[in-house]
């Protein structure tokens, strides 16, 4: 009797538990996977917006295969990945670097902190904008300050603009790698890190040996949120440079809001985020399981010793 | 009734000189008491029995310890209040006191870990407030292990050897000796989180251990564990003790683990040193109330009484209960102007002796008996106060019954009332 009651319990939480998850699981259904098919069903199809998608005709991979033979969509998918590679990398650089040097209990560090964070808080068109005015070729700060030392000014947002907008980039998302990295930092356990300092770490060797190892779980969701976002990066970019010139800076989800609104193929547009979707996939999946492979050897080898020993 | 009352005397000492026989030194007795402690706890034992003893060659004088004058401020807060230590070679010393009387701030001072007000640490006769943690030459354990999460056991215990650069096979050989001696010697390869508590309290050891560091400090090392397992490491750690020869200083406030494990005993309150000595001094001489209080489980009885003569003999008595004052005690109460006085009586210096005669008895009516096991601790009535006796359990009393114990004259202990200070 006891028995068949907890059954009956346990089931009923089991469907008590789905009946709360449902609200989230209907606005997920419409909010992402709806979208997500509608895409997938359109990137088949030679679609204009003047169109219903029920009028477009059926091309098969046409949109796919198209874009396969398109030297200017490679050029894109090669502008985004240098982007998106270059900015996590020295963000993630000075990110750590800062947390890592701001960890400590100074007057005036709360002030210090919130200052630094001030960057991803501001609106991202405003942030094109601002850098627009930065990089002026003459009324430009950057050309300004470079002038008064009698040096020329640079065309940073001609020749040099992809560098220009990694740049910017670094500025406005290096402070979320440096709340998160210190939120990480200061979760670490102070004996641990002071059973290091007797042990006779320097200071140096407490970051290599100790905060850097027990952070990284932290680091390692953290540049894939950022090497996420950076694939999708639009605002500031089209607010600058508008992808110029040429293809310079034109990544991938420029090229698809444009070929969606300028010239007008949605099915093409489709394919290409469906591209980006991919690529993206590949890589998160790509670094998870390179750290579950690492730990799996690690694991290995400790096993391995243990028999040995 | 003259032959009861020498025959408690002569057991009253003999208790005592067992206290005393408690000495680094005296290996053989030692190792078998604590042997036998081990065995009564279900240990296993084969880590102990062969092991090659490392750093415990005696010739290497460890270097002296000392603490002047030293000071701890908080902002305007004073946590230490000039403290002055001194610690012989290879001495271990245990500090001891409630909660937030400064003893784990004076071994963080010691260790680096917290910057120095006032005053001054000497390690062989070295000035070293200023120098950072790694060059003070000092392993510490901490209370909660302070593993490395991600390192597993060797290389938590390696780390220092490995940040000095020391050639691996000599580390390997290092750590698999620490190892066999701690029985850790499975475990090389797990990680901390895969272990037990006991097994971390361990592995923390293991990685003071492998550093052959001059001094030794323990931060309330066991206070993590259960009481069981806390039992079993507390024997573990005086046989270390017998194996390494350093410099240790141990803190704590579990009075059972100073008393077991230390050479000195310092007893800290409130930012000072009351006293220090060996647990034998501390026991039986009692510099104030607070140190006799603190010392001992059950703690001693207080009770306010009044000094009074008769027949050249000296009493103290609170109305209830009259304890004549023996010995040397007798000669300094006589001396004393004042007749207010606090008496202290250990619960275990009571007997239960129904058949004696008022003198150096004291009746007390039983509130509630404790069984612990081979003793019973009774909890009674002794006018407004509350008085604990330790007895044996197979001693028939009844709950309510007013009582005739024994008093163990020679250890009962006066201080004065409104200093505290014994008499």
């Amino acid at each position: 009797m006891a028995v068949r009651i907890s059954v009956k319990r346990f089931q009923l939480s089991i469907s008590t538990s789905y009946q709360f998850l449902a609200p989230a699981a209907i606005i997920m259904a419409i909010a992402l996977f709806f979208p997500l098919l509608y895409m997938v069903y359109g990137s088949f199809r030679a679609w204009d917006p003047s169109q219903t998608l029920s009028e477009s005709e059926f091309i098969g991979f046409g949109n796919y295969t198209k874009l396969w033979f398109d030297a200017t969509f490679w050029e894109s998918v090669s502008v985004t990945l240098r982007f998106a590679i270059s900015v996590v990398f020295f963000e993630m650089i000075i990110g750590v670097g800062l947390a890592l040097m701001l960890d400590r209990n100074m007057r005036g560090m709360s002030f210090l902190r919130t200052l630094f964070i001030l960057p991803m808080m501001i609106a991202p068109v405003v942030v094109g904008l601002m850098w627009r005015f930065v990089y002026h070729p003459t009324d430009g700060t950057f050309n300004r300050w470079l002038s008064t030392f009698g040096l020329d000014g640079v065309d940073w947002l001609g020749r040099h603009a992809l560098l220009s907008v990694i740049v910017a980039d670094i500025w406005q998302w290096t402070p979320f790698i440096f709340i998160l990295a210190l939120a990480a930092l200061q979760s670490l356990p102070r004996s641990a890190l002071e059973a290091a300092r007797i042990d006779g770490a320097s200071s140096w060797q407490l970051i290599v040996y100790i905060k850097l190892p027990l952070m990284m779980p932290v680091l390692i969701v953290t540049m894939l949120l950022r090497l996420i976002d950076a694939f999708k990066v639009l605002e500031v970019i089209l607010v600058m440079t508008e992808g110029g010139p040429g293809l310079a800076t034109e990544i991938l989800a420029l090229r698809i809001s444009r070929t969606a609104q300028e010239f007008r193929e949605l099915g093409e547009a489709a394919a290409m985020s469906n591209y980006l979707l991919l690529l993206l996939l590949f890589l998160t999946l790509g670094m998870l399981a390179f750290t579950r492979w690492q730990e799996a050897r690690a694991e290995r080898e400790g096993r391995r010793a243990e028999k040995e020993g | 009734m003259a032959a009861n009352d020498s025959a408690i005397t002569k057991k009253g000492r003999a208790i005592r000189k067992d206290r005393m026989i408690r000495k680094p030194d005296s290996t053989s007795r030692h190792d078998t008491a604590i042997r036998d402690s081990l065995s009564k706890l279900d240990i296993d034992f084969h880590f102990c029995m062969h092991t090659i003893p490392i750093g415990c060659n005696k010739t290497i004088q460890m270097p002296e310890l000392q603490l002047c004058g030293l000071v701890k401020r908080y902002g305007a807060v004073q946590v230490l209040h000039r403290i002055d230590l001194h610690m012989e070679p290879n001495e271990f010393t245990v500090l001891v006191g409630p909660s937030g009387c400064g003893k784990s701030t004076t071994l963080r001072m010691i260790a680096g870990l917290e910057t120095v007000s006032e005053g001054e640490i000497y390690i062989d006769s070295r000035p070293v407030s200023h120098l950072e943690p790694k060059d003070r030459d000092l392993a510490m354990v901490f209370q909660d292990y302070a593993l490395y999460p991600h390192m597993n056991v060797a290389n938590n215990m390696s780390f220092a050897l490995r940040l000095k650069r020391e050639p691996k096979p000599k580390i390997d050989a290092r750590v698999r000796e620490v190892a066999a001696m701690l029985g850790l010697s499975d475990y090389l390869h797990r990680k901390p989180g895969e272990l037990s508590g006991g097994q971390r309290q361990r592995v923390a050891m293991g990685r003071a251990l492998t550093r052959d560091a001059s001094t030794f400090l323990f931060d309330e090392p066991l206070s993590n564990l259960d009481a069981k397992l806390r039992g079993q490491m507390r024997a573990e750690l005086a046989l270390m003790r017998q194996r390494v020869q350093k410099n240790m200083i141990y803190v704590t406030h579990d009075q059972v683990e100073a008393m077991t494990l230390a050479d000195r005993i310092v007893v800290m309150h409130e930012g000072h040193i009351h006293q220090q000595g060996t647990p034998v001094d501390l026991y039986e001489r009692p510099v104030n109330r607070f140190v006799a209080g603190f010392l001992g489980t059950p703690p001693m009885n207080f009770l306010d009484v009044e000094l009074e003569e008769t027949d050249g003999k000296i009493f103290a008595t609170d109305g209830h209960i009259r304890v004549e004052i023996v010995g040397e005690l007798s000669v300094r109460a006589r001396k004393r102007p004042s007749r207010n006085a606090v008496l202290g009586i250990r619960p275990s210096d009571l007997s239960y002796r129904p058949e004696m005669v008022p003198g150096r008895t004291i009746d007390l009516k039983v509130l509630v008996s404790e069984y612990v096991g081979t003793r019973s601790v009774l909890i009674c009535e002794c006018g407004q106060a509350r008085f604990t006796v330790e007895v044996k359990s197979e001693t028939p009393i009844a709950l309510g019954e007013t009582v005739r114990f024994a008093v163990n004259n020679e250890f009962v202990h006066l201080f004065d009332q409104s200093t505290a200070l014994a008499i």
